[in-house]
C-alpha cells in the first residue's frame, strides 16, 4: 500500500479543530509530549511498514527544506 | 536446596605437566585459551567427539563475582547435550512474573508462561561461577572415563606465533615459561583477548556513555521471584534505571544507572553502596551486600573470527550490552557451532573451508546480537531529546494500551540465530512451519518417551516423519543418524507436526550436529540429502 497523499479526511475543517482543541491549553513541553503520544498510536493503527517508512521520509523531507 | 557459595578458587590449581620439560613444544590438536563458559562448552563438546583438546587459562577457577546470571534456553538445551542441563535448571531460579515501573507507577505486568512443550524453560538465573563449576565437574567426569581432556589452571598465553600448519604459544606459568604447539588454536580469552592483541587484530563498535552500578545482595526478606525493572526510579539516588532479579541462593541482582561522569571508587563505597539499596528495598530490610562492581559496555565485534588457524569465539570476538543477556548465551552458541566443525576439519573428514562457515554464522549471529542490545541500549538511555520524547510517550501509553507494551525495550532475550541462507543452509521444500526452516535451530517437542532434541545428539541426523528414509549410499564418510518418526505414534501433544509439518503431510529433515536445520522436503531423492550433506561440511557441493 503506498502512503495518501491526497485528500482523505471528511471535513478537513472540522478535524483541523479538533486536532487544536486537543492541544488547548497545553505548554510546549505537554503539546510535544501529546504529539508524541499521537504518532505512536496513527503509527499502530497504521501498521503497514511500507506506508510508515514513506509517511516518515516526508515529513523528515519538511525539516530538510528539500520539498 | 544446596546453599553452599559458588566455589570461586581453585576448580584447576596450578600443577606442573610434562609438556613443560619436553625439549620440542609439545603438539596439541586443539589448544583453547581460556576457561570462561565459551572455552569449557567448546572444549567438552570436542572431547566428548573424541577429538583432544588442551584448556589453557591464566586463573585457577571461575573468579570473582556473578557476572552472568540469565541463561535462556538455547544454552540449556546445549547444556543437555552435554548432559549439564538438567542440573543447571535444579539450580536455578526459574521465574516468568516481570513488572515495569515508570517513576511510582506500575506500566505493566508480563507473565512469559513456559512455552508448552519444549523441555526447557525460556531461562532460568543463575550465577556464572555454578555454570562454569558444573562444567568443569562434567570435564572431570569424561576425564575419568577416558575422554581427551585437560584444564591446566595457572597457564598464561603470552606470545603466539602462528604459522602454516600450526601456531605456536608461549605459556607463563610459576614454574616460568613454555612453549606448545596447536594444529587448531580456539582463543576464547574474553572481551579483552591477549590474543587478539598480540595478534594485532581489530575490535570496532560503539563505546556507550553509562555506568552501572551492581549489588548483588543476600537477604532472606519476602521478595517475590519476579524481574522489576524501573525507568526513573523513585528511590533516592538510583540513577535513571534499575533493575531487581532473583537468583539462587537468596541472592538479588540490583542494578543501577548512574550515567557517565561519575567518581567509580565514591560509587563502590560499601556506606554509599548501602544507601542507594536502602532507599530501594527500604530501610528495615536486612542484607549482605556479595558482590558490587560498576560496569560501562560496549558493543564491538572483530571483523573476522578466524585467522588461519585462530579460531575467536565469545567475549574475544564480539560483545554486547548485558541488556538481553546475550553475552555468554552467544558465545556458548559459538562454541556449539564451533565444535563439531572443528572435530570434523581435525579428523580430516571436512575441508579447513569449514571452518570459514563458522566466521560466517556467527559473525551474523553478533551482527543481529549487537543490533537488539543497540537497541535496548537506545531505548534504556535517552540520547537525545526526540528519544527522551517518545520513550516516555510509550511509557504512558503502555499503561492503558497493550500495543505500546511491546516497544518498551529493557532488553529482548536472547534468542538463538537462523542462518537463514549462508553457505550450509541447504533447501526448503516443503512449505512447513517457518520456525523449523533450514538454517533454524530444531524446535523441541515431547515425544511420547522424552523430548525431540534428546534424540539429536550431536551428529548429523536425517530425521523422518511419517515418511520413509531413502536408501542413502553416497554420503561423504561422515557419521549420519536416521531417526524416523510417526505422528500417529510419536506424537502425544501434536507439538511436532504443528512445529515440523504444519499442513505438509510428511516431511523429511536433515539436521546438523548442533541441532540447526539443514535443509527439508516433502520428499527427497538420495541424491539431494546427499548433496546437502555434502554442502554442509563445506565439501564443493
Ligand atoms: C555484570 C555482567 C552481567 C552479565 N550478565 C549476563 C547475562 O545475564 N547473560 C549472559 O549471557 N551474559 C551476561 N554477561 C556477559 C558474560 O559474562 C560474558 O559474555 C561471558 O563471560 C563471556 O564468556 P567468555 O568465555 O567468552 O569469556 P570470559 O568469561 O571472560 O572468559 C575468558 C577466560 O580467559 C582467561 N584468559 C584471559 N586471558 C588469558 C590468557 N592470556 N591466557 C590464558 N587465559 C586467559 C580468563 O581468565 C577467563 O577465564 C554479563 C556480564 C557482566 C559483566
Amino acid at each position: 500500500m503506498a502512503l495518501t497523499d491526497t485528500p482523505n479526511i471528511p471535513d478537513p475543517d472540522g478535524f483541523y479543530d479538533e486536532l487544536l482543541a486537543a492541544h488547548a491549553g497545553l505548554s510546549a513541553g505537554q503539546t510535544h509530549a501529546l504529539n508524541a503520544r499521537l504518532v505512536l498510536i496513527l503509527a499502530n493503527h497504521i501498521g503497514d511498514r511500507d506506508v510508515l517508512r514513506a509517511a516518515l521520509a516526508t515529513a523528515r523531507a519538511g525539516a530538510e527544506g528539500t520539498r | 536446596m544446596d546453599k553452599s557459595p559458588p566455589p570461586i578458587d581453585a576448580l584447576y590449581p596450578y600443577a606442573h605437566s610434562a609438556d613443560q620439560d619436553a625439549a620440542r613444544p609439545a603438539h596439541h590438536p586443539v589448544i583453547v585459551v581460556g576457561a570462561g563458559p565459551v572455552g569449557l562448552v567448546l572444549a567438552l563438546d570436542l572431547a566428548q567427539r573424541g577429538t583432544p583438546v588442551l584448556v589453557l587459562d591464566d586463573q585457577q577457577g571461575p573468579g570473582e563475582g556473578s557476572r552472568a546470571i540469565c541463561f535462556a534456553k538455547r544454552t540449556l538445551e546445549i547444556a543437555d547435550r552435554q548432559g549439564v542441563g538438567r542440573r543447571l535448571v535444579e539450580k536455578g531460579v526459574v521465574w516468568s512474573v516481570g513488572k515495569v515501573f515508570h517513576g511510582h507507577d506500575k506500566v505493566f505486568e508480563f507473565n512469559l508462561l513456559p512455552q508448552e512443550g519444549h523441555r526447557n524453560p525460556a531461562f532460568i538465573n543463575l550465577q556464572q561461577p555454578y555454570f562454569e563449576s558444573y562444567l568443569v565437574e562434567a570435564i572431570r567426569a569424561a576425564q575419568a572415563d577416558g575422554a581427551p581432556i585437560e584444564i591446566r589452571g595457572g597457564n598464561t598465553v603470552t606470545g603466539i606465533e602462528p604459522r602454516a600448519d600450526n601456531v605456536l604459544v608461549t605459556v607463563e606459568t610459576p614454574d616460568g615459561p613454555y612453549r606448545l604447539e596447536a594444529a587448531w588454536l580456539a582463543a576464547c580469552d574474553g572481551a579483552r583477548s591477549a590474543l587478539r592483541g598480540m595478534l594485532g587484530l581489530g575490535f570496532e563498535g560503539r563505546v556507550f556513555e553509562d555506568n552501572f552500578l551492581i549489588a548483588d545482595v543476600r537477604m532472606t526478606a519476602d521478595f517475590p521471584t519476579e524481574r522489576w525493572f524501573w525507568f526513573d526510579p523513585p528511590f533516592d539516588g538510583a540513577g535513571q534505571s534499575a533493575l531487581l532479579h532473583k537468583q539462587p541462593d537468596d541472592v538479588w541482582r540490583i542494578d543501577f544507572q548512574l550515567g557517565w561522569d561519575i567518581d567509580r571508587a565514591a560509587e563502590l563505597d560499601p556506606a554509599k553502596v548501602r544507601a542507594r539499596v536502602d532507599a530501594m528495598l527500604g530501610a528495615d530490610v536486612s542484607y549482605d551486600l556479595v558482590w558490587t562492581s560498576i560496569y560501562t559496555f560496549q558493543c564491538r565485534r572483530m571483523a573476522e573470527f578466524r585467522h588461519g588457524r585462530v579460531l575467536f569465539a565469545g567475549d574475544a570476538a564480539h560483545l554486547v550490552s548485558p541488556f538481553g543477556a546475550r553475552g555468554a548465551n552467544s558465545g556458548i552458541q559459538d562454541a556449539d557451532n564451533l565444535a563439531w566443525k572443528l572435530d570434523l576439519v581435525t579428523r580430516g573428514l571436512a575441508p579447513e573451508a569449514l571452518l570459514d562457515s563458522y566466521a560466517e554464522e556467527r559473525g551474523a549471529a553478533a551482527d543481529e546480537n549487537i543490533l537488539n542490545s543497540t537497541r535496548a541500549t537506545d531505548f534504556l538511555t535517552p540520547k537525545s531529546p526526540a528519544a527522551s520524547l517518545f520513550r516516555d510517550a510509550v511509557l504512558d501509553l503502555a499503561r492503558r494500551h497493550p500495543f505500546a507494551r511491546v516497544l518498551i525495550n529493557s532488553g529482548r532475550l536472547s534468542l538463538p540465530s537462523v542462518y537463514d541462507g549462508l553457505s550450509l543452509t541447504g533447501p526448503d521444500e516443503l512449505n512447513g512451519p517457518p520456525e523449523t526452516r533450514p538454517g533454524a535451530p530444531a524446535v523441541d517437542a515431547p515425544l511420547a518417551q522424552g523430548f525431540l532434541l534428546d534424540r539429536l545428539k550431536g551428529r548429523f541426523t536425517v530425521l523422518a516423519i511419517d515418511a520413509q528414509i531413502p536408501d542413502l549410499t553416497q554420503l561423504p564418510g561422515i557419521p549420519l543418524e536416521r531417526l524416523t518418526l510417526t505422528t500417529s505414534r510419536d506424537d502425544p501433544t501434536g507439538a511436532l507436526r504443528a512445529r515440523y509439518l504444519g499442513g505438509a503431510p510428511a516431511a523429511l529433515y536433515l539436521v546438523r550436529p548442533d541441532q540447526h536445520v539443514v535443509a527439508r522436503w516433502r520428499d527427497a531423492t538420495p541424491g539431494m540429502i546427499e548433496s546437502a550433506l555434502s554442502a554442509a561440511i563445506a565439501k564443493g557441493a
